[in-house]
């Protein structure tokens, strides 16, 4: 009885410790940005990474008079719910939810403290706001609309004879079926017809790339999250079968894409920062209109091009704002 | 901890307590191994917010999403007693299908439900702000839930379906339909998990098609959590135990999401929840408070094993 009561009360110290530990109390002086994302990966995390690096640009330093919380949902929308109740308790100043997820759960949670989204496809279809112009309320932020029109230019730039677009997705993600559905729709233009290639789980990404050989003529793919986390599997496939593969995004081009014009989701994230300090100098976010990214920057791989066998034509090389080596 | 933060745990630990009692009724009570509600859960969301996005009856919504998961386990026992696959791949396989169902009813992977009128706004305007109103609602219904269950498990039929899990040999021998009950039993189960999934999404503003990852998971700790905690001597403190473990379970999440300041990071989450909820498993050993309390207050001596 004694040893159970001891190691009771030593749990309960422990946990106390834990609960305590989290309730330290800040000075007037200190902004607090509160920052979560549904799941880590790299552009999420590149994201989190630029609204940071702004703010210390803007002279908020961290561990002086800036306290900076992230928080990973881990995939799982329940913990999203839960990440988005602990922010509005421990009211920051800002609350930046990136991803859909995120961004609904806190949209839901708060009235009052100021929300800046990020890396939201269709803040509209996402409920997030009503208005991009004039949002209202307490919620403004960035949108990641992707630039299909100029991906697919890009691609018809350097390989002028390709017709069948390959692009594998995943059915489970809002972002990579909205993504599906712009490429449907612009790719006629352009010449190309689309084929798709549907891969549920992030094991499924190489048998769906497979699947389009012979199928295709080049592979896209979009920002679709799980794609692009399984992205490697995909160029293994593009190299042995010498099928190009390009990407929607520019962090995907040194990972072995031939090239891809599109956001450096850290400058989304810089982006999404100077929106922040804008609501911590006093503007409402209602009164800020919701952004598109701003830069567009093309990066281009020669390695990657000639493993699948692909030369780079020189317009593109010289226009690339990287070349990967 | 904040207040809201804690008000937001036991919220959500409430609504995932009816998930702990669905899966307690297939798990415990059926000796079904059910892994349906990572489908069924989603599925409620996905048919209230569907229903409710295009102007439904928000109550109306939620009394057809708890059918759509009953027909949901109707399929799961059916796959299992009629064409004899195994439990788990029976449930599995609804699973699997449910998650290209889900995709079907909401027409695509995310669905707002922000803005609409959900079960919560006719209590809205009675001075209750939401912060408290969300977790007196989820706590009213899931109590109202556990009350009716626990009625039912002590009914005539209630111990004919449990005597079903326990002894289906006996069960039959003692001319209990065990097909009708099983059938019955996974309805009720997979309704119950579509109910917790529909009142999540309206409270959350948001139906997901990754909503259902890991609630197989979750119920499972809620349901061994409640046993390690209030026993199984009765089936009121058992179901109870469900809803109790729940809670904690969701205690233990906003524990880890507070523990930033040891020096953990956001990637730790997951860890640092399964170590508290083992931490809350096996501290109290053998002898619990709170379960030393009852057995001094009920029967006396005989210690639950």
């Amino acid at each position: 009885m004694k040893r159970s009561r001891w190691g009771l009360m030593a749990g309960a110290a422990a946990l106390a410790a834990i609960l305590l530990a989290a309730a330290q109390g800040r000075s007037a002086d200190t902004v607090t940005i509160a920052v979560t994302a549904i799941v880590e990966h790299p552009a999420l995390d590149a994201v989190r990474d630029g609204v940071r690096d702004e703010l210390e640009a803007e002279g908020y330093a961290q561990g002086k008079n800036l306290t900076f919380v992230y928080e990973s949902a881990q995939g799982n929308p329940a913990t999203a719910a839960q990440i988005a109740r602990k922010f509005v308790g421990d009211g920051p100043d800002v609350i930046v939810p990136i991803s859909t997820p995120s961004a609904q759960a806190v949209v839901a949670a708060t009235q009052d403290i100021p929300v800046v989204f990020t890396a939201v496809t269709d803040p509209l279809d996402a409920k997030l706001v009503t208005n991009l112009e004039k949002p209202g309320g307490n919620v403004t932020g960035v949108r990641d609309t992707a630039p299909i029109a100029k991906q697919l230019a890009l691609i018809r730039e350097i390989l002028p004879n390709a017709k069948v677009i390959g692009m594998p997705y995943n059915p489970g993600e809002a972002n990579g079926v909205a993504l599906l559905n712009m490429v449907k729709k612009e790719a006629p233009a352009l010449g190309f017809s689309v084929v798709e290639a549907a891969a549920p789980k992030s094991s499924d990404v190489m048998a769906a790339a497979q699947s389009l050989v012979g199928k295709a003529d080049v592979i896209y793919v979009s920002t679709d999250n799980q794609i692009v986390s399984a992205f490697a599997s995909v160029v293994k496939v593009g190299v042995d079968n010498k099928l190009p593969v390009f990407a929607g995004d520019t962090d995907s081009v040194p990972r072995g894409a031939i090239a891809a014009i599109g956001f450096d989701y850290y400058d989304v994230g810089r982006q999404t920062g100077k929106i922040v300090v804008r609501v911590l100098k006093g503007e409402k976010p209602g009164d800020i209109a919701v952004q598109d990214v701003g830069t567009l920057q093309l990066f281009v791989n020669p390695g990657a091009a000639k493993a699948m066998g692909v030369t780079i034509p020189d317009a593109v090389m010289q226009r690339a704002k990287k070349v990967v080596q | 901890m904040s207040h809201v933060a804690l008000l937001g745990a036991i919220e959500i630990g409430l609504l995932f307590g009816l998930v702990g009692i669905g899966v307690f009724l297939s798990f415990r009570v059926l000796n079904f191994p059910d892994l349906t509600v990572d489908g069924s859960f989603p599925l409620g969301a996905a048919v209230a917010g569907t229903i409710i996005v295009a102007g439904g009856n928000a109550y109306l919504a939620t009394a057809l999403a708890i059918l759509a998961g009953a027909l949901a386990g109707l399929v799961t026992a059916a796959l299992n007693l009629r064409f004899r696959i195994l439990h788990l791949l029976a449930s599995i396989l609804t699973m699997i299908a449910l998650y290209s169902i889900n995709l079907r009813i909401m027409g695509k992977p995310n669905l707002a439900i922000l803005n609409e009128a959900t079960v919560l706004t006719p209590f809205q305007g009675l001075g209750l702000s939401n912060l408290y109103l969300r977790p007196l609602y989820a706590g009213v219904v899931t109590l109202i839930v556990a009350f009716l269950l626990i009625r039912f498990l002590a009914s005539d039929m209630g111990l004919a379906m449990r005597a079903t899990g326990a002894n289906p040999r006996m069960a039959r021998a003692q001319g209990i339909d065990t097909s009708r009950m099983t059938y019955l039993g996974m309805a009720l189960s997979n309704g119950l998990v579509a109910l917790a999934g529909a009142l999540f999404a309206q409270m959350n503003g948001f139906a997901d098609v990754a909503l259902g990852t890991g609630t197989i998971v979750v119920g499972l700790a809620a349901v061994i959590i409640g046993e390690a905690i209030l026993g199984m001597r009765s089936i009121r403190l058992w179901v109870l135990g469900c809803v109790l473990g729940s809670v904690i379970y969701r205690i233990a999440v906003a524990a880890a999401l507070n523990s930033s300041a040891l020096g953990l990071n956001a990637s730790d989450l997951n860890l640092v929840t399964a170590v508290l909820v083992a931490v809350a498993l096996t501290l109290p050993g053998a002898k619990n408070p709170i379960r030393a309390l009852l057995a001094r207050k009920g029967s006396a001596g005989k210690s639950p094993s």
